[in-house]
This record gives structure tokens, sequence and C-alpha cells, in this order.
């Protein structure tokens, strides 16, 4: 029975959200607000107005009171009024979505839209929001001007998101009436496996053409410090670094044309599961970066050659993103 | 209703705001209340902006708790209830300037809005007034701009535009409200009984007299009536506004029997008919006024045996109804002797002196129309002086007094010494109230009747010629009947302000203003349920039942709001076309004319490089055009000259 209400329910928003709202999925480029996109209710203020309004007409007629009459009409005629205008504050605007950056599952992805005013009129406080119950992002478009509406929207998941269905609105002149309408544009934001806690120290080097298992021969530039594997030469361990009660750490030297760093899907022990392993060779990525190594990823059906900086770390961390197993 | 929103925080500008709306409209009250009550509103609301300057927290809710419920008790105490109009206002007012103190949040600030709104409509209770109306329409509009303050989010435009937005909100509104107003259907208040205290403060003639009573209502400047006649004005002495007639007599003080005779009774009408409309101001009894003797009867009113014009309640808004009277008449003839008895009778052992005095003038009188004159003459004769300020009548005869020492009074002692005269000497009388006399205003052609104008005289009962009109003012003091009340007094009396006319240039200005007022009274506040009729009468509309009035109403406002759309709409259209975007389709259209279209996707610096090898003598213009077009349309400053460029070289531009 309940099943029933909740599936019967579920059509109806569906009836309503493509018959009454026009919702057709993320729509491409500017979107212009146009009259049939727009929706308009009184808020609570709104309705508490009226009752104020009733309240006035019954002392006006009880008390026989032409002003009081006066007064009521005009301020029915003024919320009347506002419907057409907070109607036209939103009206005609032109939403277009702009480049969001990368971000890692767990923070908050933050969707920019710039919003065109081509009118004569100048429009304030236009919100927008995708949760009702989060606080809206506001802006102010001057006539003929731009503004940019910013909207964080937590990402919780590794991969494409989207910011989905948003919501433009105005409560502008009065806050009697709330005009909104449905902004779904095709924009999408990238999710980086959110790197597990810094630890697990990255793999060793691994030989080219198979021989030299050892961090390099000491004759090329120092690169950094990685934890130390036994096995390690003795002459590689940052004693000094020991004696400050770092614990055991082994130098690692860059230009090794021997060795190179790979950091490598089937390396990491299938049990972890494939998320826990996405984290560790996000961290994987983060600790190499840091350290301005270069290092190649090797993920099943997918492999970046070891390479270092900003444009490899973004490279990485997307296909690590939007890997499918 | 549309989801709401987290609370948010009010911005210390619109606190300023709302603190001034709330004075605004607060302020009229402030001195109609106790002045503690009026110093502790006054406190609440520095201590508010106290607490903004500083940026302090908001007192506890338990000690605003304390401060309502004592303010309550005040009230209770001050008023001794707490329903009615006056405590109602006091009660409302403290706990709006309570409510500052708990202002933070929108929610707050959009609901004290609305309390400032309300706050006005009690204002009219008290007065509805020109100055008030233009007044509380500033509020009005000060409330509204304070509302939008509001509704800003990023930086605050400024009090200008504030003010700018709400006066065209109001602006674009008034002509919906005129097609409420008219067409709204009206109803008949009031919907319940009245608080006993609405009526407080109304002046005007009361069912009792007793020396003193009209001398200070003479005193008082204000308008009792108006009166627009159709055709010709009667003379001054013809102006007997008929009021309360008064048949008892304790020896002091005269009254009107409580229950009023309505069994109708004709008179002869002998000529002087004349026809006119009056507008009588609220004064909380139930007569109406009508020229001596009325000879038709108002819708819902009716008319008692001695004709006094009644309306069915207490005359709590003004009342305007068509009259038409005969100033030549004869009435009575068939008067029951229970009448004539109530006619004659006088409490015994009073004014014995009086009695006597009529005793001897009636062995003078063969008739009773002799008898009158007798009683007529020796009043004028006697040193008898007409005085706003008589000596106090002290003792239990007073009568007897004013004949035979103080011998100065005013109309209601001639009045009531005439009546006792000729009900001692046994011929029926009974005094009646009303106006004498009343002052044209030039400005809007009718006729002004104040409190000033208050007069009483005598009708006794001369048997056939029925009751005869006898004024024993008019024999003392002429000018009071043929001039007004202005010219009859001796310079030291204290004058009405009005009747006075020391200076006629402040005379002139205030007949203007009254006139502006009647006009006011008429067309606005006068606007009711006969009006409505009448307009729609005008409309070619007869019988207009509320269905008809609402779909008039329906009709018109639709049509007026479609107006409005197309108004407010018209700007966001016009300025949709976008100067730059507009010049560019333009230089397309001549392009794809020579059959060299853009392709849809295909950006402005690309379609301007294919066309130009298609088109090689126009290459220059094409690439400049293109080029300006993308750095406006792209660029990130707005470029008002570049627009106009473009503008130009598109027009010139022809391939």
């Amino acid at each position: 029975m309940l099943a029933a209400i909740r599936s019967w329910r579920s059509q109806l928003r569906a009836i309503i959200d493509t018959q009454l709202f026009q919702l057709r999925g993320p729509e491409r480029g500017t979107l212009e607000l146009v009259q049939r996109r727009i929706f308009i209710l009184p808020t609570g203020y709104g309705l508490l107005f009226v009752l104020t309004l009733l309240l006035m007409l019954t002392g006006a007629i009880n008390y026989t009171l032409a002003l009081g009459f006066v007064l009521t009409f005009l301020l029915t005629a003024l919320g009347v009024l506002s419907i057409l205008h907070t109607f036209r504050n939103l009206a005609q605007l032109r939403l277009t979505a702009g480049k969001v950056e990368p971000v890692f599952a767990g923070g908050s992805a933050h969707f920019t839209f710039r919003v065109d005013n081509p009118g004569g009129l100048d429009r304030y406080a236009i919100g927008m929001v995708r949760d009702k119950r989060a606080l809206p992002a506001w802006c102010d478009v001057a006539a003929r001007a731009s503004s940019t509406l910013q909207v964080a929207i937590p990402a919780e998941r590794r991969g494409r998101l989207r910011p989905g269905r948003l919501t433009a609105f105005t409560r502008y002149p009065l806050g009697l009436c709330h005009a909104w309408s449905y902004v779904d544009l095709d924009v999408t934001c990238i999710v980086y496996p959110h790197p597990e806690p810094a630890g697990a120290p990255l793999p060793p080097p691994t030989p080219v053409r198979g021989d030299g298992a050892n961090a390099g021969d000491g004759r090329d530039d120092f690169a950094g410090l990685r934890a130390y594997h036994p096995g390690d030469s003795p002459r590689h361990v940052a004693w000094k670094a020991a004696a400050r009660g770092q614990g055991l750490l082994t130098k690692v030297f860059a230009g090794n044309a021997n060795a190179e760093l790979w950091l490598n899907w089937d390396d990491l022990p299938p049990a972890l599961g494939i998320e826990a392993r996405l984290s560790r060779l996000a961290r994987w990525v983060l600790d190499a970066d840091t350290a301005g190594l270069a290092y190649g990823l090797r993920l099943p059906r997918r492999t970046l050659d070891p390479l270092s900086g900003r444009a490899q770390r973004e490279r990485a961390l997307e296909a690590l993103a939007l890997f499918e197993p | 209703m549309a989801a709401t929103l987290p609370a948010e925080r009010l911005d210390p500008k619109s606190v300023l705001w709302l603190v001034a709306a709330l004075a605004m409209v607060a302020a009229p009250h402030l001195e109609r209340v106790p002045l503690w009550l009026s110093g502790l509103i006054g406190m609440l609301a520095v201590w508010r902006l106290y607490l903004l300057y500083f940026g302090l927290r908001m007192p506890s809710r338990w000690l605003l708790a304390l401060i309502a419920a004592g303010a309550v008790v005040g009230v209770f105490i001050a008023y001794g209830r707490l329903l009615g109009r006056d405590a109602g206002v006091a009660l409302l007012v403290i706990m709006l300037a309570l409510k500052l103190l708990e202002l933070t949040a929108h929610r707050d600030a959009m609901v004290l809005s609305f309390l400032a709104y309300f706050l006005i409509v009690t204002n009219f209770l008290y007065s509805q007034s020109i100055p008030t109306a233009l007044y509380m329409l500033a509020a009005v509009w000060f409330i509204t701009a304070t509302m939008t303050g509001f509704q800003y989010r990023g930086r605050r435009p400024g009090t200008r535009a504030q003010l700018t937005m709400a006066g065209k909100l109001l602006a674009q509104a008034a002509p919906l409200a005129l097609v409420l107003f008219l067409f709204f259907p009206r109803v008949q208040g009031p919907l319940w009984g009245l608080p006993q205290d609405a009526l407080a403060g109304m002046t005007g003639l009361s069912d009792s007299m007793s020396p003193g009573t009209l001398s200070t209502l003479i005193l008082s400047d204000n308008v009792a009536f108006r009166v627009k006649f159709e055709e010709r004005v009667p003379g001054a002495p013809q102006l007997y506004w008929r009021g309360p007639v008064l048949w008892d007599f304790d020896g002091t003080t005269w009254t009107a029997p409580r229950v009023p005779y309505l069994l109708r009774r004709g008179f002869e009408p002998l000529g002087g008919r004349v026809s006119y409309s009056v507008t009588v101001e609220p004064h909380s009894k139930r007569w109406l006024f009508a020229l001596d003797l009325p000879e038709k009867v108002p819708p819902r009113a009716f008319l008692t045996t001695d004709f006094q014009l009644l309306w069915p309640g207490p005359v709590t808004t003004r009342v305007r109804y068509d009259m038409t009277s005969s100033l030549e008449f004869r009435s009575g003839g068939d008067e029951t002797p229970y009448e004539l008895r109530r006619g004659l009778q006088l409490p015994t052992g009073f004014n014995p002196r009086t009695a006597e005095l009529a005793k001897r003038m009636r062995e003078r009188a063969p008739t009773d129309r002799d008898f009158v004159n007798i009683a007529l003459r020796y009043l004028r004769e006697e040193e008898f002086s007409y005085t706003l300020s008589p000596p106090l009548l002290e003792g239990p005869h007073p009568v007897d007094r004013f004949l035979f020492e103080t011998r100065a009074g005013f109309c209601e002692h001639y009045a009531s010494a005439f009546a006792v005269l000729a009900r001692a000497a046994g011929i029926p009388s009974r005094v009646v109230t009303g106006y004498q006399g009343g002052e044209i205003n030039p400005v809007g052609d009718y006729m002004i009747v104040r409190q000033a104008d208050a007069h009483a005289w005598v009708e006794v009962w001369l048997g056939t010629e029925g009751w005869v009109r006898i004024d024993p003012t008019a024999a003392v003091s002429p000018a009071r009947v043929q001039t007004g009340i202005g010219n009859a007094m001796p310079g030291t009396s204290p004058l009405p302000g009005l009747a006075g006319g020391n200076y006629p240039w402040l005379h002139s200005a205030r007949l203007t203003w009254d006139s502006l007022a009647n006009t006011w009274n008429q067309l606005v506040l006068g606007y009711g349920t006969d009006r409505q009729q009448q307009l729609l009468n005008r409309i070619g509309i007869d019988d207009a039942t509320w269905q008809t009035l609402i779909t008039i109403m329906l009709g018109t406002a639709g049509g007026v709001i479609v107006l409005l759309s197309l108004l407010t709409l018209r700007r966001l259209r016009r300025g949709t076309r976008d100067p730059v975007l507009k010049a560019w389709e333009a230089f397309c259209t001549r392009m794809a004319e020579r059959h060299l279209p853009r392709a849809p996707q295909e950006g402005p610096l690309d379609y301007a490089r294919r066309v130009a090898t298609a088109v090689p003598d126009l290459a220059p213009r094409i690439s400049a055009i293109s080029r300006l077009y993308a750095a406006l349309r792209y660029g990130k400053q707005p470029d008002q000259d570049g627009v106009e460029r473009l503008r130009r070289m598109v027009a010139a531009f022809r391939p």
C-alpha cells in the first residue's frame, strides 16, 4: 500500500516535472530565462500579507473607514504589482555555466554560472541554490552587464559530478513572491578520489630493462627522501635525518636513467578494494608531485608515461577519477 | 506557498529604516495615549537603536515579557479595559515597540512591516482628514521602501533608489487600487458592535438642555453638517435646522421623551418649498437635521410625530441625504389630549415668580396669540441682554432667577423661560433645539453649519394655527437670527474662532480649506453603498447585485493588470535587444543576402575569414567588423563608444 502511494507520488512528480515545469534534462550552452520557464508563487510572507489585508478590510467595513478601504486596496494592488516586478526581476536573464575546477571527493565543487543581463533594468538579489536548506548564492546584475553566481555542491564520490537541477530564484522587490526557474545546464566537475591519509610509502622505482634494483648509483641529483625499505644501500640512508629522530629514510636521486617510478594498480593488493586502491594511488600521485618526482601511472586499460609537473598530476588524478574497473 | 529560506540576519541599515517607519506611523498615536506610555514606547525605540549602534545583544525574553505584562496592567489601569478602540491601539503600539527588541531576523522585520501597515488603519479610526491621508500615504511609501531594503543581498543601492523603487510600485498600484475602490462590493458596516469608546470625542446636540449646554457647544468651530441647495438659498431668518424636540421639564433641565412618538402626522405646506442635500458629520446621536418642516423622509430614516428626523442608529459616519422642506406650513390640529397635556406639564412649586408673571400676562391677553405677543414684548422691552457667558443660575428656581435677577442669557435661557411662561399660562409648548443660520462657502457654493450655530427655540400650540415657532432670542437680539452668531455677540464675549471673522484673509483661506474638505468627504470618505449605486447608474447599470459588481471589478482589474504588465515588461523586452548582437545580426543578414550565410556553429572570426576569402574586396571591412564584434561581445570591459562604432560600421556596410 505504502509502496503504491510512493510510486504513485513519484509518477505524479514526474508528470509535474515534464508537463508543468517542462524539464527535459541537462541543456547545453546558454540558458535564457524566458517567460515559460519562470514560475511564481507567494512566499509565506505573501500569505501573511494577504491575512493582514483581510484583517484591514474587516476593520474598514466594520468601522466604515473609507481610508481603510483605500489603504487595503492600495496594498492589494501593491501585492499584485509585486508579482509582476518579481517576475520581471528574473525574466530574460541568461545563464552560462563556467569552467569548474576539479576537487577531491569529500570537498565541495564550486560551480560558477555567468549571469548576463541583456536588458535595461538593474536586477537585484538573484539567488541560486540546489538544496533548499542550504544558503543560496546571491548576485546583483546591473543593466547590460554580467555577474557570476558560484554554487558550492558537496562532491561525495569520485567521477563526474553534475550539479543537477539548480533553482535560480528571486524575491525582490518586496519578498511577497518567490519567482524561480529550474536551471539544469550540461556541466560537470571532475571529482578526484579522496587521497588516503599520508603514510603509505611510495613504491620503489622500477629498473628499466631489468637491471639495478637500488635507488640509483649516487651520482645523480638528489631528488628527495622516502621511507627506508630493507635492502636499500646503506650509502643512501639519510643518516643525518635519522640522527634527528626522523627514522630511517632513503635518499632518492632523480635523473636515474635506469629506474622509473611507476604507480601501478596491479601492485596494490586486490583485497583493499577498488576505491581504497584508487585512494592510495591518489595519495602517491600527490606525494610524488610534492616531491617533484617524475612518475608514471599504470591502470588496467590506461597507462600514463612517467612525467612530472602540474599537467601530469591533473592527468593522473583525472584518470583515477574516471577509472572504471 | 514557496519554499522558505533559511533564517537570515537583518543588516543594520534595515533596522534603522524599520525603526523610522514605525516611528512615523506610531507618532500620531503617541499624543493620544497616556504620557507614561508614550515615554515607554520612545524609550524602547531608543534602546533598540542603542543596541544597534554598539552592536549589543538583544535583551532576554524574560525581561521583555515582564515589561509587556507591566504595560498591559498599566493600560488596564489607564483605560479601565483592554479591548475597545483606545486601549486596543495603546496595546498594539506598545507590543510593536517591544517587538523591536526582538528584531534580528528577516522574519521579524517582515512581520513588523505588516504591523506597521496595519497601524495606519488604526490611525484612521481617529482622523480621515486630507492631512492625515497625505501623511499616511507618505508612511505607506516609507514602509514599502523599508521592505525593499530587506531584499537586497549585495551592495545596497542607497536611500534614494529604495524610495524610487517603492514610489514606482505605489504609482503603478494606484490605478488598480482605484478600480478596487470603485467596484469592490461595499457592505454596510458595522459587522459587529463597535466598542463603546469608538464614538468618543464627537460633539453635537444632546437630548437634554440645561443652562450652559448650548453655550459650550457654541465655542466649538466644528462642522455640524454641510448643505448643498438645489436652487435658491433661503434667507437667514428662515434657516431653522430642526433637531431634538424637548418636552419634559424638571425645573432646570429640558429633556426629550425617551421613546420617540412615531405616529406620522401630516402638515399643510403653505409654500416656500426648498430642495437640498445634507451631509451630516458623525455626532454619535440619532438625529438628522432638516429645515422646518421636512416634507420627505430620506431612505432608511424616519420621522417622528414632532417632526424630528431620526437615523436607525447612532450617526457614526458621515450621512448624506436629499431633503425637501416647506418653509411655510401649518402643522397640527389633530393632536390628542394626551400630547397637549404633556406640553403643559410643569414641576409644581418651582419658579413661583415666573408662574405669577404668567398669570398676570394671561389676564391681560384675550387670546393665546395675544399672550405670546405680550411675553415677547416683555423680553424685548425689559433690560434683557444676550451673552455667551451669563451669570450662573444658582438656587432652586433658575427661571425666576433669570427672569427677575440676572437678565442676561443665551438662547437656551430665553427658550426655556419662554416655554415655562407659556406652559404656566396654559398654552402647550415645547423646546426645539437645532441650528440656526449657516455660512455660505462661495468656494464650493454650499452652506456650512457649525456647532457654533446651535440654537434653541420654542413651539407653542395655538389651537387652530397648530404648532407655531416662536424664537424668543430674536426678540432680545434680532441680529442673532438676521446675521448669525458672530454679529450678535458684544465684543467682550468669547467668540468662536470662525464666527469672529476679524481676519478676512484667514477667513477666506479657511473657507477654501473647508470646501476642499467637503469635496474630499463627498468623493472619498462618503463613497459607500449609495454612491456606488449612483456611479453604476451613471454608467448604465441599474440594480447591480454584488455578483455584477464582482464581475465588473474583476473585468476592469484584469484589464488594468494587462496594461500594467505591458508597461512593466516593455522595458524588459526592448532592452533584451543587445545593440551589439543586433548590429552583428544585421551584418550576418547582409552577408546571407549575398549567399554567404553563417553556419550555426561558426564563430565570428571563423565566419569572417570564410566570407573575406569569398569577397576579397570587402575583406578589410569584414575583418574590422568581426573583430570589433568579438571584442565587444566577449571582452571584459563594456565599451559604449565601441558599440556605437560597430553600429555605424554595420550601417555603412553595403556588400
